[in-house]
C-alpha cells in the first residue's frame, strides 16, 4: 500500500472597497445600489482630456490598514497604468500600483479553531480604481454599469501561509473585522465591499516523493462561506485529479476557475493561464506620492489596538468567554462603548450581558449602532450596578434599557418609574411571605412531604411572593426567608 | 482693424475705440473668403461669436469690468473640449464626439471674455509635423499654398498668419506649436511643462503636452499666457503657485534683459539648412549689437532626443488612445460579431495611418520584455536630455537654435517617408523631453519668401524672461509685421 500525505497550500487576494465619500480619482459619491450611471462624470467615464485627481483620504485609508497590517511603508509610492481592454473599463487602462506599492511585507495574526493564533505573511498592499459593471439583461447586446467606476479599492496580497478553507475563512473575517475598526471600509460582503481570489494547490507526498499540484486561481468569491467551501471543494478535487492523472504544476498550467454557488463547486473558466501583458508603465497623469513623517504620523496616530488583540485581551482581563469577547471586538464602537462603561465602574460581564443581549438587540431594532442609541457607557453602567446591587433584577433590565433607549433618562428615575426597584427589605418580605403560607397550607404540607411534590409546592410559593409583590421582590432574599419559614 | 493685434484690438475694444461685434464680423469676412483655399478650422462657431462680441460691447459701453481679452476674436486647437460643437481631433474616430465639459484652458479664455469663433484644424490627435495627418481635412500654409503649415498645430498657425483670427491657442507635445508658427511666420510659444493646465486637453504624450498661444507678435503671447496660465486643481502635473508663481507676462515685457548671456549648440545647428543658418546666426548678431553675450556649448544628449521621444511618446499614446473603443462614445463599427471586434474594427476603420502606427510602436515599447530595453531606457536618455538643459542655463539666460531644419514644405513631400517626417522636429523635441519652455519667433524669409523661426529656450517657468528677450529682437526686426498676402487680396 501508497503512503499518502498532502497539505492544501492557498494564499489569498483580498480587493477591499474603502469608504471614502467620493471616488478615488474623482468627485463623484460613491452610492450602492443608485440608477445606472448616475454616479459618473467626465474623469470616471474616462472622456477625451480628462485627468485624475488623487482622493488623499483613500491614500490615508490604505496606509492606514498596511500600518495595521505591520506593512513597511514607504515614503515614495507613484501610479501605475495597467492596460487592459474590456467594456467595464472606459480607459481600457486601469490606474494601479505596479512596482511600488504603499505597503509591503507584513503579517497578520488569525484565530485557529484549536485555540491558537496564526502568522499570515503578506506579501504587499496597493490601491487601484474599481471598474464598472457589465449588465447582461438582453440577449443580443449587453449594458455597462459606470457607477463603481473609480471605487478607491485596497488589494491585499497574502502569503501562501494557509493551509485549510477554515484558515482562509478565518483570515477573511479578521481582515473584515480589521477594516472595519479601522474605520475604512465598511467591509459589507452583501455590497461586495469585500472580494476574495484564492489561489489553491496541494502539496504531495507519496511514496517518500514531493508533488505540487497545479495551482488554480478562483476568481471574484464574495461570500466567506463560498469562500471556504471553495477551497475545501479545491482540495478534494486536486487530490482526486492528481491521484487520477499524476498532473503536477509546470509553467503555464495555472488554470482561472469560478464558484457556482448552487452546484457547491468550483468550474473552469480559463484552462491556460493566458499570458497576460498588462503594458505596466508610469501614470504620467498623477504626480509620484511622497510621504512625510508627519503625514504618516498623523497617519498612524489613528491606529487602535486591534480586534484579536483586544479579544485575547477580554478574555484575561475581564474573564470574558471567548465568543462574549468576539461579539464586543466584532466592532470598534461596541467594544469602545463596553471600555468606556467598564471605565465607569461596571463589572465587565454584567456589561457585556447587557450589551450583547439587549443593547445589541435594541441597536438591530433602530437600525443604528450602539453609539448612536442615545445612551452614555455611564448610564448603561449605572444600570450594570443597579442589577449587581439587586436593586432590580436582570429580566427588569430589558425595559430599563429601551425605556433609557426611548427617553434618555438615567436607569435609576426609570426604575422608579417603571415600578421596577426589587423589594429586598427583610421585615416587609417577611410579613408577605407569612400572608401566601397562611392562605396555601395545601402547599405547606406538599413541601414538607418531601420528593417531586416538594420542589414543585416550593417553586409555587415563591411565584406566589413574586406576584403579591408584582415581581418586585428580590428572589433571593424571598426564598431565604422562605426556606427559613418551611424548616 | 484685422490689421490689429489681439492686444491692439482688445485696448481699443476696452477705450470704446472698436467694436468686438466689428471686429468678429470682419474676420468672419474674411473665413467666407479665405478659409475655402486655406482650410484652417474644422468648425466655426459664428452665431455664438456674434453674440459674446456684442455682449462684450455692451458691457463696454455700460461701464461694466470686462476681462484681458474682451471681445478679442480667438481660435482653439481642435483638442481641446469644448461644449460647443465637436471635439474631434481631427480624427474620424471622434468626428461627432461633443464633449460635456471645457477644458480649463478654454474656460480660462471664456472669463477673460474672449470671443471664441472656432476650432482649428490639426493632424489627428496631434501626430505630426505637416497637418497632413488630419483625418477630416487639409490645411495650407498662407504663405505658399502649395506647402504645408507645419503641424500638428497647422490650423492655429495658419488662421493666425492668414487672419482668420486675432490669436490662437494650440499644443505642443514635441514641436507643435514652435513648427507650425516657424513656417506660417508667427510667434509661438510651448511654455514650460505645468504652467498651463492640460485639463480637457485630449491627450497625446502625457508628460510632454502642454497648451500655448499662437500669436501674431510677443506681447499678443505675453497677453494670451495672463490668461491660461497658472495651477488647477484638476490637473494634478500643474505646478502650484508657491513653487513657481504666474507673473504679469505684460508687466516689464518692454524691458530689455541686462549683460543677456545666450548660448547656441552650433554642432547642432549646422544640421539645419543654409538659408536657416543664416538667419540664425544674423539674430544671433543682432542679438550681440543689442549688448547679449554669445556662448558656444555643447549638449551632447540631443543626438538621442527623436529616439526617446518616439518611445516615451508613443508609448503613453498606446494607452492614452486606448479608450477610443467605439464603446462608450465615438465611432463604432457597424454589425460587430463580438466585443472584441467592436474594438477592434471601429479602431481599425477610425484611426488614420499615422495614429494606428504610434499606437503600435508605443504598445510594442510597452510590452513585456521590452519595457526595459525601450521604455525604461528612453526615460534614463530624458533625464540626461534634462540635465544638459540644467547644466546649460547654469552658464546662459537662453538657448537660441533653429525651430526646424527647413521652411515650410511642399503639400506630398514627406507623406510617404515618416522617418523624415519625424526628424524635421528635431530641433523642438529636446525641449518637451525637458519640460522647458520654448518660443518660435519671426526672424527672416528664405529666397523663396517663406517665413524662417528663431527658437528661444528658457530654465523652467522663466517664461517672463523668455517673452522679454524674443521681445528685444522683435522690437528692432520687422519680420512679424510681414504678413502673407493671400489670393484675392
Amino acid at each position: 500500500m501508497s503512503e499518502l500525505q498532502y497539505k492544501v497550500i492557498v494564499g489569498l487576494e483580498i480587493h477591499v472597497q474603502l469608504c471614502t465619500k467620493s471616488k478615488m480619482f474623482c468627485g463623484c459619491a460613491l452610492e450602492f445600489g443608485a440608477e445606472p450611471n448616475s454616479r459618473v462624470c467626465p474623469v470616471c467615464l474616462g472622456m477625451p482630456g480628462v485627468l485624475p485627481v488623487m482622493n488623499k483620504k483613500a491614500y490615508e485609508y490604505a496606509v492606514l490598514t498596511a500600518l495595521a497590517l505591520d506593512c513597511r511603508i514607504p515614503m515614495f509610492t507613484k501610479w501605475d497604468r495597467k492596460s487592459y481592454y474590456y467594456p467595464d473599463l472606459p480607459k481600457n487602462y486601469q490606474i494601479s500600483q505596479y512596482d511600488l506599492p504603499l505597503g509591503a511585507d507584513g503579517f497578520v495574526e488569525i484565530p485557529l479553531e484549536s485555540g491558537g493564533i496564526k502568522k499570515i505573511g503578506i506579501i504587499r498592499a496597493h490601491l487601484e480604481e474599481d471598474a464598472g459593471k457589465n449588465l447582461h439583461t438582453a440577449s443580443n447586446y449587453s449594458q455597462v454599469d459606470l457607477n463603481r467606476t473609480g471605487t478607491p479599492l485596497l488589494e491585499i496580497v497574502t502569503e501562501p501561509d494557509m493551509n485549510s478553507g477554515a484558515e482562509v475563512r478565518a483570515l477573511a473575517v479578521e481582515l473584515q473585522r480589521m477594516v472595519r475598526f479601522l474605520g475604512v471600509s465598511e467591509a459589507d460582503m452583501q455590497k461586495g465591499h469585500m472580494r476574495f481570489e484564492p489561489n489553491i494547490n496541494l502539496a504531495i507526498t507519496k511514496d517518500g516523493k514531493e508533488y505540487r499540484t497545479p495551482i488554480v486561481e478562483i476568481k471574484n468569491l464574495n461570500s466567506f462561506r463560498a469562500l471556504e467551501r471553495s477551497v475545501s471543494y479545491e482540495e478534494q478535487r486536486q487530490l482526486d485529479k492528481f491521484l487520477d492523472t499524476g498532473i503536477v504544476i509546470e509553467m503555464g498550467n495555472k488554470t482561472t476557475r469560478g464558484w457556482d454557488d448552487e452546484r457547491e463547486a468550483t468550474v473552469l473558466q480559463r484552462e491556460k493561464e493566458e499570458a497576460h501583458d498588462y503594458r505596466y508603465f508610469p501614470e504620467p497623469d498623477l504626480v509620484p506620492v511622497e510621504l512625510t513623517e508627519e503625514w504618516l504620523d498623523d497617519i498612524r496616530s489613528r491606529l487602535c489596538e486591534l480586534p484579536l488583540k483586544r479579544q485575547v485581551r477580554y478574555v484575561h482581563e475581564y474573564q470574558l468567554s471567548d465568543y462574549d469577547a468576539g461579539v464586543l471586538t466584532a466592532d470598534r464602537s461596541i467594544s469602545e462603548f463596553f471600555e468606556e462603561a467598564v471605565k465607569a465602574g461596571a463589572e465587565p460581564k454584567r456589561i457585556c450581558n447587557l450589551l450583547t443581549q439587549t443593547g445589541l438587540k435594541i441597536a438591530k431594532e433602530k437600525n443604528c449602532g450602539i453609539n448612536d442609541m442615545g445612551i452614555k457607557p455611564e448610564s448603561l453602567a449605572r444600570l450594570a450596578e443597579m442589577i449587581e446591587a439587586g436593586q432590580i433584577s436582570a429580566s427588569s433590565s430589558v425595559p430599563v434599557f429601551e425605556a433609557m433607549v426611548q427617553t434618555g433618562k438615567e436607569p435609576d428615575v426609570l426604575a422608579q418609574e417603571l415600578n421596577l426597584i426589587q423589594k429586598s427589605d427583610a421585615g416587609e418580605l417577611e410579613r408577605i411571605v407569612d400572608k401566601v403560607l397562611a392562605e396555601n397550607p395545601q402547599a405547606i404540607e406538599d413541601v414538607t412531604s418531601g420528593g417531586k411534590k416538594s420542589k414543585k409546592a416550593k417553586g409555587f410559593l415563591l411565584g406566589q411572593v413574586m406576584q403579591e409583590t408584582k415581581g418586585q421582590a428580590n428572589p433571593k432574599v424571598a426564598s431565604e426567608i422562605l426556606a427559613k419559614k418551611l424548616g | 482693424m484685422e490689421n490689429l493685434s489681439a492686444k491692439e484690438l482688445r485696448d481699443k475694444i476696452v477705450a470704446g475705440q472698436a467694436s468686438s461685434l466689428d471686429a468678429t464680423k470682419a474676420v468672419f469676412e474674411r473665413i467666407r473668403k479665405f478659409e475655402p483655399t486655406i482650410g484652417a478650422y474644422i468648425s466655426t462657431f459664428e452665431e455664438m461669436a456674434l453674440e459674446v462680441a456684442a455682449d462684450v460691447d455692451r458691457r463696454v459701453a455700460a461701464g461694466e469690468p470686462v476681462g484681458q481679452l474682451a471681445g478679442v476674436p480667438i481660435a482653439i486647437k481642435d483638442n481641446m473640449c469644448t461644449t460647443f460643437g465637436a471635439t474631434t481631433c481631427a480624427s474620424k474616430i471622434l468626428e461627432n464626439f461633443h464633449a460635456p465639459y471645457n477644458a480649463t484652458a478654454v474656460e480660462k479664455l471664456l472669463a477673460a471674455d474672449a470671443v471664441i469663433i472656432g476650432k482649428a484644424n490639426l493632424d489627428e490627435f496631434a501626430m505630426g509635423s505637416s497637418t497632413e495627418n488630419s483625418g477630416l481635412k487639409q490645411t495650407v500654409n498662407p504663405w505658399d499654398t502649395s506647402r504645408v503649415p507645419g503641424g500638428s498645430s497647422g490650423g492655429p498657425a495658419a488662421a493666425v498668419s492668414g487672419r482668420l483670427c486675432f490669436a490662437a491657442l494650440g499644443s505642443d507635445t514635441g514641436g507643435s506649436i514652435r513648427q507650425p508658427a516657424s513656417f506660417c511666420g508667427v510667434v509661438g510659444l510651448k511654455p514650460t511643462y505645468g504652467r498651463v493646465s492640460r485639463y480637457g486637453l485630449v491627450a497625446y504624450g502625457s508628460s510632454l503636452d502642454q497648451i500655448g498661444p499662437i500669436t501674431q507678435n510677443v506681447a499678443d503671447t505675453a497677453l494670451m499666457m495672463n490668461v491660461i496660465a497658472g495651477h488647477d486643481p484638476a490637473d494634478s502635473t500643474s505646478i502650484d503657485e508657491t513653487t513657481a508663481p504666474v507673473r504679469d507676462y505684460l508687466e516689464k515685457l518692454d524691458e530689455p534683459i541686462e549683460k543677456l548671456r545666450i548660448a547656441i549648440v552650433p554642432e547642432f545647428a549646422a544640421g539645419a539648412d543654409e538659408q536657416v543658418q543664416k538667419a540664425l546666426s544674423e539674430a544671433i548678431d543682432l542679438y550681440m549689437k543689442l549688448g547679449a553675450e554669445i556662448t558656444e556649448i555643447d549638449m551632447p544628449h540631443l543626438d538621442y532626443a527623436i529616439a526617446a521621444y518616439y518611445i516615451i511618446a508613443t508609448a503613453e499614446a498606446s494607452s492614452n488612445l486606448a479608450r477610443y473603443d467605439g464603446v462608450h462614445y465615438g465611432h463604432r463599427t457597424e454589425n460587430p460579431a463580438d466585443y472584441v471586434e467592436v474594438y477592434s474594427k471601429s479602431r481599425a476603420e477610425a484611426f488614420g495611418e499615422e495614429v494606428k502606427r504610434r499606437i503600435m510602436l508605443g504598445t510594442y515599447a510597452l510590452s513585456s520584455g521590452y519595457y526595459d530595453a525601450y521604455y525604461l531606457k528612453a526615460l534614463k536618455v530624458r533625464n540626461l536630455i534634462r540635465g544638459n538643459f540644467t547644466d546649460a542655463f547654469e552658464k546662459c539666460d537662453c538657448i537660441m537654435m533653429p525651430v526646424a531644419p527647413t521652411t515650410a514644405f511642399k503639400i506630398g513631400e514627406k507623406v510617404d517617408d515618416p522617418l523624415q517626417m519625424y526628424l524635421s522636429d528635431i530641433y523642438t523635441i529636446a525641449v518637451n523631453l525637458a519640460g522647458v519652455p520654448g518660443i518660435s519667433i519671426p526672424c527672416g524669409f528664405d529666397e523663396k519668401n517663406l517665413p524662417i523661426g528663431l527658437q528661444i529656450l528658457a530654465p523652467t517657468f522663466a517664461e517672463d524672461k523668455l517673452l522679454r528677450i524674443a521681445r528685444m529682437f522683435e522690437k528692432e526686426t520687422g519680420w512679424h509685421k510681414k504678413k502673407p498676402l493671400l489670393e484675392n487680396e
